[in-house]
């Protein structure tokens, strides 16, 4: 069925089989790989994108639940060149090692930075415990997403 | 010696010493990374693979008659197919043979049985379910004293092969081990289980393997952490030219000790491409590679600890039970066939040991990785820490004091341990200290001696210390290679003529950070700023050959490779310099980025030195400032840190968590001290999954339970504990700039801090061990004397 979906500000109207995942029409679709597949099962929060502003696992929606919605990938995050205080703040702070579930915690961080800009260690880990990281051990992450939070307010 | 090494170079050179941040994370913050699944060639095409539902079966027969009437479908390959080519088996790491698909039986659940080529990845899949394998199942054999018991033989195809068992091997000294324990005033004992677990790095394994039928030129895209290792392998199995094999590793999302071995699916998929003439993706799903790929540890160990009168520890016997799963494919160097267990002897100074190893097939995944870790030492540094925090209990001495006591001390490096390993360098008195003073130890012991004194006391207060040595960087040629490869690593240097330049490395990144770290080992010994310096791996066409990220290798044996090809460069560069000022060599002072005649203002820099390599070099001189090393390290590096944990039992439904860890690390000389922060923090949360939750078990018929991040438990951010870092710098005597390595210290080093904290609380209740993970109804079930079910 032919859906339209707006992504990172774009118009994408496409032809897709219903049980198509949004994430495959994000990557391979609309040709967007900065979100990424860890697991089967929602439960590693690689492919995490924000849905109207929400942040969900595009794995566990399928293409057509997202028809007219707008879709925010990693690659969204930066706007006119400028990169979002939580990209920055990532480089900055170490939030990173492979990179893998970086997109997915960047969305999420600064879906959490929208409504409470100086959230506490705890209130940050629990915002992030969808996402897993294997490399970092998260502390970095925590005190990146806190610093952007500081960087905006 | 114990120093804090203080940069030499400005913070622009970002030498050795700086916390620059990551040229690398540039690409990753705006999704822009090149990891496998990104790829995507003209005309590919998409591979499934058909597992095994059961753990162990003949195969019958295979019908695949409906999935080749599926649209889309283009080919179904099975092992009888591979076998017309001479592919169904192909040779393991550890010089075993694994099946590729399977052809006669399957044995494990989860085995490669046949693959599915077609024009979409949702048709591949799809068509599995239209494959129809008659199974006949037999004996499910799921423990390795199982193995060893039965009559049933798992390798039955293999020639000369008459029971279970993969390998015996040992390391020591009997004699002097038996006489130190007829001597001994007391024994200490310990019997536990370091469980299954799988390295999970959050990108799974693949391939694009793309065959040129005109050109028989091969390019495999992979996730690998040894491509060059790989390319040679992929010759001998395929029979493939090796210089029309090309092997490319984009970036790849976390390896962990998963992404060294050669696996099924890569054969596969470039026998497809090579029989089709498109290019074939494979990418695992979490399932796949949670039951089919690169399983650690699961070493069953006994092990005891003779002690004089004085406490003072004499003398040490370990016996191991491994299970191997089907294949034995120990990612290890081919002279140990227990990886570097025999490191297990650990911090502590004493002249007998006697180490033995037995490994079993089973009907399990085959694998053996060197999860996080090299080559088992994870398994010795656990099992020596429990043992020593047995013992301090036992003899009712502090933990602390305990290992103090039977230290090796500072003045006895170079050491040579009773299985013979020569421990270059270490303070195993400083990092303690450190450690006991960072979270206030005599303070924690003094509220856990008033918090557990009340016989109400519900919440337990427990201390677990845990006194680490490692040995990392394979490693020496005379002793270390892989299929007869030995395990030297390169570096190739160009100084382009604008002084900039272009590193070229053996050794491969999953997210350590080389793109920064090795620039800050050439801006070190060239003083050309470390964002001047591209770092290239991972593309075999285009580097010089290595062995590989993992065994916390790639600052030891690569970046000593990079000091010393730099030095190759600069000892050039002096002499183009001395043309250029009109002076003698011997008359020239270097200083990072700068040769100046001595007591003269005169000088040329490095970028100067450079361009005139190209346009103004002396006759008789070589043009262009270029060189290339294969390092091969005179010894391996040992690492070291003292971990303390305090944890707060509950009583009453056996959970626990961690009020304070402190993390006192030497790993040498500190390149980027941000990364080897980061590094440590993420070691230290695969130190506590695996203390806490992380494991792979099986069911009596083979099933594997913890096939998913729902039942295969990672930590998240909520679990995680926080941790404090500190340091002591002891730098190897051997190695060019004093490191050792780090990406692995934290996970072989914590999990015992973790389970000795628990054991802590709980010794004065009459628990002496629970293995890990310690879930709640272990625990629970230790203090009520209830036997835990797994």
């Amino acid at each position: 069925m032919q859906i339209t979906v707006n992504i990172n500000g774009a118009s994408e109207t496409r032809d897709v089989e219903p049980r198509r995942l949004l994430v495959d029409f994000i990557r391979s679709d609309a040709g967007l790989t900065g979100t990424h597949i860890g697991c089967d099962t929602s439960s590693c929060g690689a492919c995490t994108v924000l849905l109207d502003g929400r942040p969900v696992k595009s794995c566990t929606v399928l293409a057509v639940q997202a028809d007219g919605s707008e879709v925010k990938t990693v690659e969204g995050l930066a706007e006119g060149g400028e990169l979002h205080p939580v990209q920055a703040a990532f480089k900055e702070h170490h939030g990173l090692q492979c990179g893998f579930c970086t997109p997915g915690m960047m969305l999420v961080g600064s879906a959490l930075l929208e409504g409470n800009p100086d959230p506490t260690d705890e209130e940050v880990r629990w915002a992030i415990s969808g996402n897993i990281c294997r490399c970092t051990g998260y502390m970095n992450i925590v005190t990146a997403i806190q610093a952007a939070g500081g960087e905006g307010s | 010696m114990t120093t804090v090494h203080e940069p030499r170079t400005s913070p622009e050179v970002g030498g050795i010493g700086h916390s620059v941040r990551r040229k690398e994370d540039d690409r990753f913050i705006r999704g822009a990374g090149n990891y496998l699944d990104d790829l995507n060639l003209p005309g590919m095409l998409h591979m499934a693979i058909l597992r095994s539902p059961v753990a162990h079966a003949r195969i019958n027969s295979i019908d695949s008659s409906a999935a080749m009437e599926i649209e889309g479908v283009l080919a179904v390959i099975t092992g009888e197919a591979l076998a017309a080519h001479g592919l169904a088996w192909m040779p393991t790491l550890s010089g075993d043979t694994q099946a590729v698909l399977a052809t006669d039986k399957v044995r494990f659940q989860g085995q490669e049985v046949a693959v599915v080529i077609a024009t979409h990845p949702y048709i591949a899949h799809d068509a599995l379910s239209h494959i129809d394998v008659d199974y006949e199942e037999l004996e499910a054999i799921t423990s390795p004293q199982q193995s060893l018991a039965t009559s049933t033989l798992i390798r039955d195809e293999k020639e000369g092969q008459t029971d279970n068992v993969a390998y015996t091997w040992e390391a020591g000294d009997q004699d002097s081990t038996d006489a130190a324990f007829a001597a001994a005033a007391r024994v200490v004992s310990l019997d536990t289980h370091y469980p299954r677990s799988h390295p999970a790095p959050l990108e799974t394994c693949g391939v694009v393997a793309d065959v040129n039928s005109i050109t028989g030129q091969a390019t495999i895209y992979m996730t690998s952490q040894a491509p060059h290792a790989i390319r040679t392998v992929f010759a001998l199995v395929a029979g493939l030219p090796e210089e029309k094999i090309r092997i490319v590793t984009q970036d790849i999302g976390g390896g962990f000790g998963n992404k060294v071995p050669v696996y099924p699916g890569y054969v596969v998929a470039t026998a497809a491409s090579l029989l089709i003439g498109k290019p074939v993706k494979w990418i695992e799903s979490r399932t796949e590679n949670l039951i089919s790929t690169g399983f650690a540890r699961d070493f069953h160990m006994h092990a005891e600890l003779a002690l004089d009168g004085d406490n003072r520890i004499t003398a040490m016997r370990a016996g191991i039970l491994s299970d191997q799963g089907a294949f034995f494919s120990d990612a290890q160097p081919t002279q140990f066939r227990a990886g570097l267990f025999h490191i297990c002897t650990g911090s502590y100074d004493f002249p007998s040991a006697h180490v033995t190893a037995k490994g079993a097939y089973t009907n399990k995944a085959p694998g053996g990785v060197a999860y996080r870790c090299s080559f088992r030492v994870t398994e010795a540094s656990y099992l020596i820490e429990r043992l020593v925090d047995n013992a301090a209990h036992e003899v009712e001495m502090d933990p602390a004091d305990f290992r103090a006591l039977n230290f090796i001390k500072e003045d006895q490096f170079p050491y040579l341990s009773p299985t013979g390993f020569v421990y270059d360098s270490g303070n195993y008195h400083g990092a303690m200290d450190k450690a006991k003073e960072m979270i206030g130890y005599d303070g924690w012991r003094a509220r856990q001696a008033e918090q557990n004194a009340d016989p109400d006391a519900t919440k337990l207060i427990g201390i677990g210390v845990a006194s680490f040595t490692e040995v990392v960087g394979a490693g020496p040629s005379r002793q270390y290679d892989i299929l007869g490869l030995k395990m030297f690593d390169s570096a190739e240097l160009r100084i382009h003529p604008t002084g900039k330049a272009i590193l070229k490395l053996g050794v491969q990144t999953q997210g350590q950070g080389h793109e920064t770290t090795f620039a800050q080992i050439v801006a070190e010994e060239l003083g050309i700023p470390y964002s001047d310096i591209k770092v290239m791996y991972g593309d075999t066409d285009n580097t010089p050959y290595g062995l590989g990220t993992y065994a916390s290798r790639s600052t030891p044996v690569g970046g000593a490779a990079t000091a010393v090809v730099s030095r190759k460069i600069r000892a050039k560069a002096q002499k183009l310099a001395a043309h250029l000022l009109e002076a003698a060599e011997e008359d020239l002072d270097w200083e990072p980025g700068k040769f100046t005649v001595k007591g003269t203002d005169q000088s040329v820099t490095i970028q100067e030195v450079a361009f005139a390599a190209y346009t103004n070099h002396p006759v008789g001189m070589e043009a262009g400032l270029e060189g290339v090393t294969y390092y091969d390290p005179p010894n391996m590096t040992y690492p070291f840190g003292t971990y303390i944990v305090v944890v707060e039992v509950d009583t009453g439904d056996g959970t626990w968590k961690v009020l304070e860890m402190v993390a006192v690390d030497d790993c040498g000389v500190r390149i980027n001290p941000m990364i080897v922060d980061g590094q440590i923090a993420g070691g230290l949360t695969e130190g506590f999954a695996k203390a806490n939750m992380q494991w792979i078990t099986f069911d009596d018929d083979g099933n594997c339970i913890g096939s998913n991040f729902m039942d295969y438990l990672v930590p998240t951010a909520w679990e995680t504990p926080r941790y404090q870092l500190g340091e002591t710098v002891t730098p190897s005597p051997h190695h060019p700039i004093g490191a050792k390595g780090v990406g692995e210290s934290a996970t072989v080093g914590s999990p015992a801090a973790f389970t000795n904290a628990v054991i802590d609380a709980l010794w004065s209740k009459g628990v002496s061990n629970i293995d890990m993970p310690v879930l709640p109804h272990r625990v629970w079930g230790a203090l009520n004397g209830v036997e835990a079910s797994p």
